[in-house]
């Protein structure tokens, strides 16, 4: 990346700037109310914060709770039909009132902002260079060329290979990770005073989630902007950010340094949200650590009591906090703000922090005993493989390429065990599900299912078999049928397989009881459950038949952090309860890490390392789990500054054009340091995967495998 | 994109053979030009009928299939054979042609632009006043027929004449120039005068057929993100929607504004009969009246060559407004 960029006016700015003086940003006391049929939605209740030049304030908070709305009120891009109160100060001057034309002559030269789903963010029939230099001239004046140029620059200081080349793409052309880059490009475009980051790599992998927290970093270092970083995930806020608030229910419960946060919570919120991400760097006795759920559902924002807004999930709750609502204050002489009415009894630690959730028991299984090798497989995978004829023409097809979906994978999955199954997103982990779910003959290779090979099941054998393997989706919102009972969502699997109806409706309510929900919630229709409850149906659909395996693919990934510890766990039990194996398909590792026996790691249709937990979290051998592992953030301020991440260059290449030998190469960190005849074994040589030395349960599939400690 | 276009007009020949073949066929099994000489009063000999019918190749006794032949035949050396009262085709039809032209081209472009505008206000005002009022304008005109609307602006124009007196009325509303008007400034104003009445009868459908559209395509793009990112840039609200806002929501719009452009070309059947212009809509239903197969059959040829031409362009127009799609 190269620095040769003269920001026009940044050389006045201190580049580490001590957090005192006049703030640049000083919001006091924000309110913004949307008028709705329902009533008035209070959906930001009075936040205040002040943010100084160079520094990054991370706003953590779930879903609806006005952490994005109370940017757009900076911005002054909220609809028509919000009310905003308050003061909003940039250096002093008063920005609520102003007109759309004032406005806008603040917008993009002193505040600007990134979005988080750059698929839909950038208009699709400009050029990326002709939308970058719309930004710069909509503030300055500068000739065709020179905003050109200028453009240029700016693509390379983010990080795009090729500028004058990409200058003429358009956003389709793009992938998310480069169109993020080039959102940032536009942010920094007039060298900016305030950057607002909304979400900013939620919708990327982790690996490319990296890629982006470096460039905005570095786009930082060379603005001397502060930031402000909403996020929902407290890994990116502890390495990125100085201070941080956490907001519930349209409020800051707490307020201070992000350390402060991380290491001396005082509002149980904040606590229950860092109890329950499942983390990467910490194992308790059983290789685990219990995540403690947060139970219930934030407060709806129309009509809300005098009263704690958490009050009802909190676990220690008590009489006041149900008559008056706490306001933001220090719990002791050297405290942060924090808005709880029991926050003295945490700060004095006549409430322990680590105490005030319950911490659930992890649930055993008989299998738990008995060794692995002693368990029989209950579905083998051999080298399978799926490929996609690439077809052109429209009267006459041919085929002018191949993608490689999948190409020839290896795994089994014993009784009682969960498998993850990890990767990027194209890595080809869908495919092989459908493959799976199929129960047919693969192009090449076998899947078998409790040892008979699917390839040779008639059709009733397989309609049986069927019954044995099930499966949940992602998004739970989309897999169930908004015009259907819950109830009757339920039955289905067991009406096709010929349950009569009363015996149905018996079994229905069992499972209903058996993923935490009442047997009365039958007769609802899905828009009447949360998130959580709506992934805890599908879990009881999936589980209607008594499946001996259930695939899980991304089953927690749409939902809030402290609604998916509460689904973690529920599997967890089930499987247990029920001795089910799971295949569990995800992008997140600290997830997987959690739940997880044994782990493969795939990337371009290929398993390129497989184990057992442990051993691959501990001593990743493969450069792609290790740059992997390192891309992930950890929820914890020290650690994360003193961790150096390994920085992968590039998108995943398309599975239609498959580099020769060792298909990671082009992006391998090792690869670079090789000497020319291992890097020509590399090229050449397509690695297969072989077991550790020393190791039963791990193996990997480099040249070059060696074991490294990157969390 | 050449080779898509060179390939595209390949199949239309095919499509456009097959098309006037087939309304060869039905018109020529369907009318009985025979009897129009047989109706008249006095009767026309004989002998003249038969050798008429023989010149028009409409003569009953012959086979369909052996006129169709002949017509064929002549087609392809460029004779489109001679309508009802012995004029060649081809005349009549490039006469025609220039009139309708001149009277919906300016119709044309006013209903696009205008339509575009009006649904883009609209939706950005999605539910004001303004909203309301031209959305009721909309189904009102949608609910009138063009053979209520055109006599209605006729009546109109009556009573704003009286109302104006002088010698010459203000609003012209028969045919298309008015004979006595001198010089070039003469003539122009006399033209855009009597196009005034039948314009407008040709555009409040359009108009409000695809404003509608319009309005539609833009509430969905007025909620877009990268709307919000242009605004987040620095751009103004109004400078905003149209250059981000408009650009995007006319894509899908102008598939449909260009087919009902290039359709209108085929001829306004009832405006033109109501206005008095003879145009191709005109001659269409002249020809129906008297039995008239030749000329039936080269104004679908026409019709045909329209709707294939609107089509390529349609492709070729989304083509070029979305760099998404390729051809």
């Amino acid at each position: 990346m190269s620095q040769n960029l003269l920001l026009t006016d940044a050389a006045g700015r201190p580049k580490n700037p001590a957090p005192t003086g006049t703030p640049l940003l000083s919001v006091r006391d924000l309110h913004v109310t949307f008028s709705s049929e329902a009533g008035d939605v209070r959906a930001v209740r009075g936040v205040s914060y002040d943010l100084h030049p160079g520094e990054v304030l991370g706003i953590v908070g779930e879903s609806g709770s006005g952490k994005s709305v109370s940017a757009m009120a900076i911005l002054g891009l909220l609809p028509d039909n919000a009310r905003i109160t308050g003061s909003i100060k940039l250096e002093g001057r008063e920005l609520l009132g102003l007109g759309d034309k004032r406005m806008s002559k603040i917008r993009g030269k002193d505040i600007a902002m990134v979005f988080q789903d750059p698929l839909s963010a950038l208009t699709p029939v400009f050029t990326v260079g002709d939308q970058i230099v719309e930004a710069l001239t909509v503030h300055q004046k500068l000739s065709r060329d020179a905003a050109r140029k200028r453009a240029l620059e700016l693509l390379d200081v983010v990080g795009i290979p090729d500028p004058e080349r990409r200058f003429k793409n358009f956003p389709h052309e793009f992938s998310g990770g480069m169109r993020q880059r080039v959102m940032i490009a536009m942010a920094i475009a007039n060298d900016p005073k305030v950057i607002l980051c909304d979400e900013p790599t939620t919708a990327l992998d982790v690996t490319i989630q990296a890629q982006i927290l470096e460039a905005l970093k570095n786009a930082q270092e060379l603005t001397g902007a502060a930031i402000l970083m909403i996020t929902h995930d407290l890994g990116v806020v502890a390495g990125f950010a100085d201070k941080v608030s956490v907001m519930y229910a349209g409020r800051p419960v707490e307020q201070g340094a992000v350390d402060e946060i991380y290491y001396r919570p005082r509002m149980p919120y904040t606590i229950g949200l860092l109890g329950s991400i499942p983390r990467l760097d910490v194992s308790g006795e059983h290789g685990r650590r219990p995540l403690t759920p947060i139970e219930g559902n934030p407060p709806s924002m129309v009509d809300l009591p005098d009263a704690c807004p958490f009050a009802d999930r909190c676990p220690i709750v008590t009489d006041i906090c149900r008559d008056a609502e706490p306001e933001l204050l220090p719990a002791g002489p050297d405290s942060h703000p924090s808005a709880c009415h029991r926050r003295a009894d945490l700060e004095s630690g006549t409430i322990p922090i680590d105490q005030v959730y319950p911490v659930p028991e992890i649930p055993e299984t008989h299998l738990d005993a008995v060794p692995r090798e002693q368990r029989s497989p209950v579905l083998e995978v051999k080298g399978l493989q799926k490929h996609f004829p690439l077809m052109r023409g429209a009267v006459f097809k041919r085929r002018v390429g191949t993608v490689k979906a999948v190409d020839g994978i290896d795994f089994e999955i014993r009784e009682g065990e969960t498998l993850g199954l990890v990767g990027e997103s194209g890595c080809g982990k869908t495919t092989t599900l459908l493959e799976i779910l199929e129960l047919v003959a693969p192009q090449a290779g076998s899947i078998a299912v409790f040892g008979s090979q699917a390839a040779n099941l008639s059709g009733r054998e397989r309609m049986e078999m069927r019954k044995d393997i099930q499966i949940v989706f992602q998004d739970p919102m989309a897999s169930l049928d908004p015009r259907m009972p819950v109830g009757e969502a339920i039955a289905e699997p067991l009406r096709t397989h010929g349950w009569s109806q009363d015996k149905a409706y018996e079994r229905v309510a069992e499972l209903l009881e058996l993923v935490g929900l009442e047997p009365y919630h039958a007769s609802r229709f899905p828009r009447e459950f949360s998130g959580g409850q709506r992934q805890r149906i599908c879990v009881a659909r999936a589980l209607a038949l008594n499946p001996k395996v259930v695939i899980l693919d991304e089953p927690v990934s749409a939902l809030d952090v402290s609604i998916q510890a509460g689904v973690i766990n529920l599997l967890d039990e089930l499987r247990a309860k029920l001795g089910l194996s799971y295949l569990f398909v995800a992008h997140d590792l600290s997830v997987v890490r959690h739940i997880a026996d044994r782990v493969a790691v795939m990337y371009l249709g290929r398993i390129v390392e497989i184990g057992d937990v442990s051993s691959v979290f501990e001593l990743p051998s493969h450069p792609y789990t290790q740059a992997l592992l390192s891309a992930i953030p950890l929820p914890d301020p020290r650690k994360e500054r003193e961790r150096s991440r390994i920085l992968l260059p590039g998108d995943l290449p398309s599975p239609a054009n498959v580099p020769s030998g060792c298909r990671f190469r082009d992006r391998c960190f090792k690869y670079a340091s090789l000497n020319a005849a291992e890097q020509s074994k590399c090229r050449d040589e397509d690695p297969v995967i072989v077991a550790r030395p020393g190791k039963q349960d791990h193996a990997a599939a480099c040249h070059f495998a060696d074991a490294l400690e990157v969390v | 994109m050449g080779a898509f276009i060179v390939r595209r007009l390949l199949n239309y020949v095919v499509l456009v053979f097959v098309a006037t073949s087939l309304a060869y066929l039905g018109a020529a099994t369907a009318f009985h030009p025979k009897d129009m000489y047989l109706q008249k009063n006095p009767p026309t000999p004989a002998v003249v009928m038969y050798h008429e019918l023989n010149e028009r190749n409409d003569n009953p006794d012959k086979p369909v299939l052996e006129r169709y032949a002949h017509w064929v035949d002549g087609v392809a050396h460029g004779d489109f054979g001679q309508t009802w009262q012995l004029d060649s085709v081809s005349k009549h039809f490039s006469i025609s042609v220039w009139v309708t032209v001149r009277l919906v081209t300016v119709a044309a472009v006013i209903s696009a632009v205008a339509g575009i505008l009006i649904g883009s206000f609209q939706a950005v005002r999605q539910y004001k006043f303004s909203d309301h009022a031209i959305t009721f304008g909309s189904y009102i005109i949608f609910a009138m027929p063009v053979f209520v609307l055109a006599p209605l602006l006729k009546l109109v124009a009556v009573q704003v004449n009286k109302a104006v007196g002088g010698n010459t009325p203000l609003l012209q509303y028969q045919g298309e120039i008015d004979p006595d008007a001198t010089g070039f400034w003469g003539q122009l104003f006399s033209r855009a005068d009597h196009l005034l009445l039948p314009t407008i009868s040709l555009s409040l459908g359009l108009i409000a057929f695809y404003s509608r559209y319009q309005r539609g395509q833009m509430l969905d793009v007025l909620g877009s993100d990268f709307l919000r990112t242009a605004r987040a840039k620095g751009l103004s609200k109004s400078r905003a929607i149209l250059k981000h806002g408009v650009r995007t929501a006319v894509i899908p719009v102008m598939t449909l504004v260009t087919y009902s452009t290039i359709l209108t070309f085929a001829g306004a059947i009832i405006t033109e009969r109501v206005f008095g212009w003879n145009g191709l809509g005109s001659w269409f239903t002249d020809a129906t009246n008297h039995s008239d197969v030749n000329s039936v059959a080269v104004i679908t040829l026409f019709s045909a060559v329209l709707v294939l031409i609107a089509g390529m362009l349609s492709d070729v127009i989304t083509a070029l407004l979305d760099p998404r799609v390729r051809l």
